[in-house]
């Protein structure tokens, strides 16, 4: 760096000149900042293929689905009558990081998109143990393309509306279909490929083997009707149902496993929603001043930046109406900016409440959350008594068997620990998402699938679970139940789906 | 090490296949949405996209998730009333256990909306007709242009510069900014020939003049022989190709036989006549005729509106299009097609009549008529009158018993293959 910054360019028109400047302008200061990225490719797109974008879940490549079209189409629509803007960026847990800029943006906005997606979004993708664990970012375009073949394959051989109803069925079964504990092994194209074949050939003969119904001897018998199947319930119910479903052909079962593979690729983008947004934006915006602070942008290009800045993270109260839910952007914001004071001028209050943060290296202590933290885990260690103020959080308990609602919390000396507790436990996507596991298999008698809902705070399950449950039974291809089990474990039979075999082959 | 990759014209219409996979899925209730936006529709509208609803709960992709039930706790932001240990009254709808009710009254929900273009638009709306795919391409097809010469312009390319319009342009500006000179000119020289012819040729006022004269001589030398806006170029404008005009004559029948049904299929009919008639023709009118004993001539709304009782007078409708045709559409300018649509019914005496104004007067006038009798049952008078016109025009004259939009297309078999050919 020389000793006098050159200002940047200024004005509100970017060119291809301008967005190099300010990517390494802004590259500059994210190595002053320590942060480790994977490369990453800027890609220029216009607001139609923003939208294409958004339909396929922001994937460079993806396969044809008619769901995709409709959220093509209600974004479109959202879109050309002005209702919605289109998201400033969209960025791709991938190596190289792939971003998108609008042509539509002015230079300003680009400048906050690359600090925002190309810098701290990619940080956290390359940092953050979920993502380490469970995503691999340099395989994923490559097993996207695969994907597609594969899919684009299959309808050639099978038939359009054949694909269309088995992804129907997996992606009913797409938030059941993780593994929320097992390590993933590591994707990689070549032994994707590889192994899919062998794949094919093996499961089918272990489908078979366990359906196998020639006669065995009556000795047996007695050994088996103890045997439970499966010997522990499973709570990935797409895993069960590729390894296990007694009728699906080998492609039937390939398709599974992808749609199950994609949807484990974004179990960690759900799971770190506030961390991630909130870290991204905390570097933008700290990014963005340090180059102001050297002179290098202008006071312009600020106020534009600042008015965008600030309309993302601005948290309407619970009254206005604005208000949609805590935006996880201004929480993640604010809760990245507290740890940093907390660590730079911590109060009294900080070092009761955070005795090893107050004081310490911000830079290390924010690299270790981020790493370490998922949204759960992240609000109940780091959230602090002067944010909950600040934001005038409180609790709020529905329960159905008090008359009334009742405030149980709010941001007090008496409501820190609950509330904290609380607002932990409203991004634990465990409670958040019902708890549906599957049971047992009637191995013995009519092959029926029983899945068994672990009820959790008296919750029910939604109107939707029958037309889910149709779906399991397309994919199962006899019966499937469904129990709950209550917190007491008493457990209910709930519903039972039986396919007409005649009917097979319609949609359901 | 930076890559900026510029994918603006990179494949537009990435979601062009899920899209319509979209449409194919739910084409069902999407042909009921065109179905209903056909009825609302004017004739002459048909060529557009259209905005259709289709209900949500149809095209949901559902999962598994909690319903009301259950204890919730939630943080909310902004607490400006509360403390630890208050009651709030439940909201109304949140009155717990009546989650199924709910979902009952959930029913109506809101539409999920969205546009289809107008490709998409007319593929359904053929889809109803049994149109053959050689005829639908044709349909949909955007009429095409060609350019033509439309006089000329002050502007345009050196190529296409007018040579004579130019110069002549030239001499016009040089007479008429000469003029001036000219005229003191002629003045001057008819002093100094009045001068010399007094003896004084050699005076100081000729010496004047003759000074005069050679100063204006120069300044009529020095107007430029041709200037820039002199220049006249060729012009040439994109026309449609086919230029001329047509007149669509739509004929129903609107006693009470006609039910909704019956008009539904009509104007489907008169729609699918307008769409060809479209692409054949640059300007189109409409003339829209109604008639029970009475023949009338009405607006779109109207005619399609209104119902009448009593008997029917067909011939009172080929009257009155007679003679609108005679006093509006000189037919050697306008292309003259009529559709017909009826029940079939009609007073015994008349059929003949209306053979007999078809064959003298009308067929000769016109490009094609087209004629449905909606009914399911045997054929009436009328029916077996145009027979014979049929089939003594059977270039000119169509008809078909239809029940339902199925059966359209037959009628204009003839129509449709000769404009193909």
């Amino acid at each position: 760096m020389s000793e006098m910054p050159q200002p940047l360019p200024t004005g509100s028109e970017w060119s291809f000149e301008s967005i190099e400047i300010y990517d390494r302008e802004i590259g500059c200061v994210a190595r002053e900042y320590g942060l480790d990225v994977y490369r990453h490719q800027l890609e220029v797109i216009t607001a139609e293929q923003m939208m294409d974008a958004y339909a396929s879940i922001g994937m460079p490549v993806y396969y044809h689905h008619w769901s995709f079209g409709k959220h093509f189409l209600s974004t479109e629509k959202g879109y050309k009558r002005g209702q919605m803007g289109l998201a400033y960026e969209i960025v791709i847990n991938s190596d190289p990081c792939i971003v998108y800029l609008m042509e539509e943006n002015t230079m300003p906005m680009q400048a906050l998109v690359i600090a925002h997606a190309a810098y701290g979004h990619n940080s956290f993708f390359k940092g953050n143990y979920l993502f380490r664990t469970w995503t691999s970012a340099e395989a994923i375009v490559d097993y996207l393309v695969f994907a597609r073949n594969v899919i684009a394959e299959c309808e050639e051989r099978y038939g359009e509306e054949e694909v269309e109803q088995l992804l129907d069925a997996c992606h009913a079964l797409m938030s059941v279909g993780v593994d929320r504990y097992k390590r993933p092994p590591k994707l990689s194209l070549n032994k994707e490929k590889e192994r899919r074949k062998e794949r094919e050939s093996y499961l089918q003969s272990q489908v078979n083997d366990l359906w196998r119904t020639l006669p065995q001897g009556l000795e047996r018998e007695a050994t088996q009707s103890e045997r439970r199947f499966p010997a522990e319930p499973e709570e990935n119910l797409l895993y069960f149902i590729e390894k296990n479903a007694p009728l699906l052909e080998p492609w039937q079962r390939e398709i599974v496993r992808i749609v199950r593979k994609i949807g484990q690729y974004f179990y960690p983008q759900r799971q770190t929603q506030l961390m991630n947004e909130g870290w991204a934006c905390f570097w933008h915006y700290t990014m963005l001043y340090h180059l102001y602070d050297r002179r290098q942008l202008a006071d312009g290009f600020m106020l534009e930046f600042l008015q965008h800045h600030t309309n993302v993270v601005f948290q309407p109260p619970f009254n206005s109406r604005r208000f949609g839910g805590i935006n996880p952007y201004a929480l993640g914001f604010a809760m990245w900016r507290d740890i940093q004071r907390i660590c730079q001028e911590p109060t009294a209050e900080d070092r009761e409440w955070f005795p090893d943060l107050a004081g310490s290296d911000w830079r290390e202590s924010m690299d270790f959350a981020m790493r370490n933290f998922k949204d759960e885990s992240f609000v109940a260690q780091y959230l602090s008594p002067r944010l909950m103020r600040e934001f005038r959080l409180f609790n709020i308990l529905d329960d159905p068997r008090e008359p009334t609602l009742r405030v149980r919390a709010i941001h007090d000396e008496q409501g820190y620990r609950t509330l904290r507790q609380c607002l932990a436990e409203q991004y634990n996507l465990g409670s958040r998402e019902p708890d549906i596991q599957v049971w047992n298999v009637d191995l013995r008698g009519e092959r029926s699938l029983t899945l068994r809902h672990f009820k959790y705070q008296g919750r029910d399950l939604g109107e939707s679970r029958d037309a889910v449950l149709k779906h399991v039974a397309t994919l199962w291809g006899f019966p499937v139940r469904l129990e709950e089990q209550d917190e007491d474990g008493e457990v209910r039979h709930l519903t039972e789906v039986r396919i007409d075999r005649r009917k097979e082959n319609q949609r359901p | 090490m930076l890559q900026i990759i510029d994918r603006r014209n990179d494949s537009k219409n990435k979601s062009a296949v899920n899209r319509n996979r979209f449409i194919r899925r739910f084409k069902g209730q999407i042909r009921k949405a065109v179905q209903d936006a056909i009825a609302r529709r004017k004739i002459a509208d048909i060529d557009n996209g259209e905005r259709v609803g289709i209900p949500s709960k149809d095209i949901s992709e559902p999962q598994f998730h909690h319903g009301r039930g259950g204890r919730w706790s939630v943080v909310q932001p902004g607490n400006d009333r509360y403390i630890t240990g208050d009651e709030i009254e439940r909201p109304e709808e949140g009155a717990g256990g009546r989650g199924s009710g709910a979902s009952l009254d959930g029913e109506g929900l809101d539409d999920f909306v969205f546009t289809l273009s107008r490709e998409e638009f007319l593929d359904i709306f053929f889809d109803d007709l049994a149109l053959p795919h050689l005829i639908k391409t044709q349909l949909a097809r955007i009429a095409e242009y060609k350019r033509v010469r439309a006089g000329y312009t002050s502007t345009g390319v050196p190529a296409n510069i007018n040579v004579v319009r130019s110069l002549r342009g030239a001499t016009g500006r040089r007479l008429a900014a000469g003029g001036p000179y000219r005229k003191t000119l002629r003045a001057l020289h008819a002093e100094l020939a009045e001068l010399e012819a007094c003896g004084a040729g050699d005076g100081e006022r000729a010496a004047e003049i003759r000074a005069e004269i050679a100063r204006l001589l120069r300044r009529i030398e020095t107007l430029p022989f041709i200037d820039t806006f002199d220049l006249r170029y060729n012009s040439r404008i994109r026309v449609p190709a086919p230029s001329t005009q047509a007149v669509m004559f739509c004929v129903m029948d609107v006693s009470g036989s006609m039910d909704e049904q019956k008009k539904r299929i009509a104007k489907r009919f008169f729609m699918l006549l307008y769409l060809f008639l479209t692409r054949t023709y640059e300007h189109i009118e409409i003339v829209f005729i109604r008639h029970h004993t009475l023949a009338l001539e009405v607006d779109e709304d109207d005619f399609f509106r209104s119902r009448e009782t009593g008997g029917t007078v067909v011939s009172s409708a080929l009257e009155l299009m007679l003679r609108i045709v005679r006093q509006r559409y000189a037919s050697n300018v306008w292309n003259i097609y009529c559709a017909q649509a009826s029940d079939g019914d009609n007073w015994e005496a008349d059929s003949p009549k209306c053979r007999e104004l078809l064959e003298s007067s009308i067929v000769p006038l016109i490009q094609y008529y087209a004629y449905i009798e909606i009914s399911e049952g045997e054929q009436q008078n009328l029916w077996r009158e145009y027979a014979r016109v049929m089939a003594s025009h059977p270039q000119r004259f169509a008809m078909q018993q239809i029940g339902g939009p199925e059966d359209i297309y037959p009628v204009f078999r003839e129509l449709f293959r000769k404009s193909l050919a």
